[in-house]
């Protein structure tokens, strides 16, 4: 840039507050229209055609769509997603509570806090395993307290029934923690005077809680729902570990129902897992939609 | 402060909280304490039935020996870490320049730009799936790590730049203009006076990045196929697809696995959570 400045002065410095925004974002605007805004409208194309990944692609419009119409696969990781989102909630509430529990101020509190906010650290693919372990039958700690306490043992990663939950159940242990750790912050920040004034007007407990904590928690509140929504459509490393979306399928979502369909042994098939994707996409566009108008009303309003 | 501090409540009621904290604690973490004991059972009691009772002894040694003598995952290792690192110089690097740029500047499209990169950053992978893993063969990267590196970073940026440049918007912006008035080059600007100041924000997004490209698995098992450029989360599933029920290997495994973030993220506290809660306090 000195360069530039000695070739040409006068241009340079007239334009540099014009310019000079534009030079400091080209090399990571170019990565992201690569490989994030690009593919995005190419999958769109994609769905359009039959497409083993390597030959030509032949154009069949809606095709794809139309089958994905029929494929009962389709309907039963729709239904998955949708129970993995509304679950996945709980980790919200379950978030609050822990934070609430932890948030005192007694020896060793910090280690607590952090060992509490340990299973969001580790890998996906790790939870999994763990909880394949501790789900297995004849010897899972679950499935022996399962048999302690009701007589029978249920093989939960096996039976239609049960496999989603419990997948689910392990996806909420580090959602929690991430949960958690959020609303430990936002409490860790709320406005002390607001509190004891309420409780000097006698405010206490749930009411105090719901009336005048949660209300300064909001912005914690909204960045556990984003993570969370986003999270719970975004499932895939727990079912495949877990369960590759069995038995029979059972516990497909639709993100790894598209991988299978795009990637599978039986042959590729790209056009008909880029429709799915699409169909994913637009789920969560909705959410996304809803997040950004809030996060530029802020904006706007800061 | 809410709740009331315990300190306030009668001594019983804290001394039951004092107890009921470690209880609570090793319940959280039932299923890591599971796994780590299992880490360091010997294989014959799993053979004899003992999968969670008192181990009758300590093969800690013998079992992750066994990990790294018998399986690839010194390898997996290696190549996370070829992985991880490339793409965290390479994301927090451009994210500064972005960062700055969107912080600092008034222009058209400042807003939309921004938006952009919050919103790609929720996008689901499933959609950039198909077109990138055709880019990355049609590069000649597939199955490297380098084709990893590369996606990572453009991914990444979407985050970090959301981060840098909220972060550069908390500095004082009278910093930036008395400089401009005396005539400072807008790149000097960037170097020499906001650079320094991001110490903090690059110290979070460093060890953010580290434990979510580490952590990736969706990628790792799109982009590579052969062990040679395997990151270890991948590699940790093939090998449980072979140690049928050898759970004392698969356990030390998993906990071989999981060390480098969780180090990273106990040598880094502080750094790591306030990233991760980065706007949970203010709009």
């Amino acid at each position: 840039m000195t360069q530039a400045v000695s070739s040409a002065p006068g241009f340079w410095k007239k334009n540099q507050q014009k310019l000079a925004p534009w030079l400091f974002l080209a090399p990571g605007l170019l990565m992201f229209v690569i490989y994030v805004l690009v593919p995005i409208f190419q999958s769109i194309w994609i769905s359009f055609h039959d497409w083993d990944g390597l030959g030509e692609k032949v154009w069949i419009g809606l095709g794809n769509y139309v089958e994905l119409i029929d494929d009962e696969d389709f309907y039963t990781s729709l239904k998955n997603n949708i129970i993995w989102l509304v679950l996945y909630l709980l980790s919200i509430p379950a978030g609050l509570a822990v934070a609430l529990f932890l948030n005192q101020t007694v020896t060793g509190i910090r280690l607590y806090k952090s060992l509490f906010f340990f299973p969001f650290v580790i890998s996906q693919v790790v939870v999994g395993l763990m909880f394949t372990w501790f789900y297995a039958p004849d010897f899972g700690l679950f499935s022996q307290l399962l048999k302690w306490l009701t007589g029978e043992e249920v093989a939960v990663l096996a039976d239609e029934r049960y496999v989603t939950y419990g997948i689910i159940a392990a996806g909420l242990w580090p959602q929690t923690a991430y949960c958690m750790i959020l609303y430990l912050t936002g409490l860790n920040n709320i406005n002390p005077e607001q509190v004891e004034a309420a409780r000097m007007d006698g405010a206490k407990g749930a009411k105090l809680l719901w009336f005048v904590v949660l209300p300064q928690l909001a912005p914690a509140t909204f960045i556990a729902m984003v993570v969370t929504v986003i999270g719970s459509l975004r499932s895939f490393d727990l079912v495949s570990v877990m369960t590759a979306g069995g038995p029979y399928g059972t516990s497909q979502v639709l993100s790894y129902f598209m991988y299978e369909q795009a990637l599978s042994e039986y042959g590729y098939r790209m056009g008909y897992g880029a429709a799915i994707a699409v169909i994913l996409f637009l789920i969560m566009m909705i959410f996304i939609t809803l997040f950004i108008v809030r996060m530029l009303s802020q904006e706007r309003n800061a | 402060m809410f709740p009331t501090p315990i300190q306030k409540a009668s001594p019983f009621v804290q001394a039951g909280y004092k107890l009921l904290l470690p209880l609570a604690l090793f319940l959280w973490l039932l299923p890591l304490i599971g796994v780590a004991v299992t880490s360091v059972r010997p294989a014959g009691d799993l053979a004899a039935g003992n999968y969670f009772g008192i181990p009758s002894g300590f093969a800690g040694v013998e079992n992750y020996t066994a990990v790294f003598r018998d399986s690839p995952i010194g390898l997996y290792i290696l190549n996370s870490f070829k992985v991880t690192i490339p793409t965290v110089i390479g994301a927090v690097a451009l994210s500064c320049l972005t960062g700055f740029a969107l912080a600092v500047y008034k222009f058209k499209g400042n807003l939309i730009l921004f938006f952009m990169f919050v919103a790609g950053n929720f996008i689901p992978f499933q959609i950039l799936m198909v077109p990138v893993r055709d880019l990355t063969l049609k590069l000649g990267l597939y199955d490297t790590t380098m084709g990893l590196v590369l996606f990572h970073v453009a991914f990444q940026t979407g985050f970090c730049t959301l981060f840098m440049r909220n972060f550069i918007k908390g500095l004082p912006f009278a910093l930036i203009e008395s400089a401009r008035v005396e005539g400072v080059s807008e790149w000097r600007i960037f170097r020499y006076i906001v650079l320094p100041l991001m110490r903090p924000a690059i110290a979070a997004l460093s060890v953010l990045i580290f434990t979510f490209v580490w952590n990736d698995y969706f990628w790792a098992t799109v982009l590579v196929q052969g062990q040679h450029a395997m990151p270890v989360t991948a590699g940790l599933n093939s090998l449980n697809g072979q140690w049928v029920a050898a759970w004392h290997l698969v356990s030390a495994g998993s906990i071989v696995a999981a060390l480098p973030p969780v180090a990273m993220f106990f040598l880094m506290q502080r750094h790591f959570i306030a990233g991760l809660t980065l706007g949970a306090t203010k709009g």
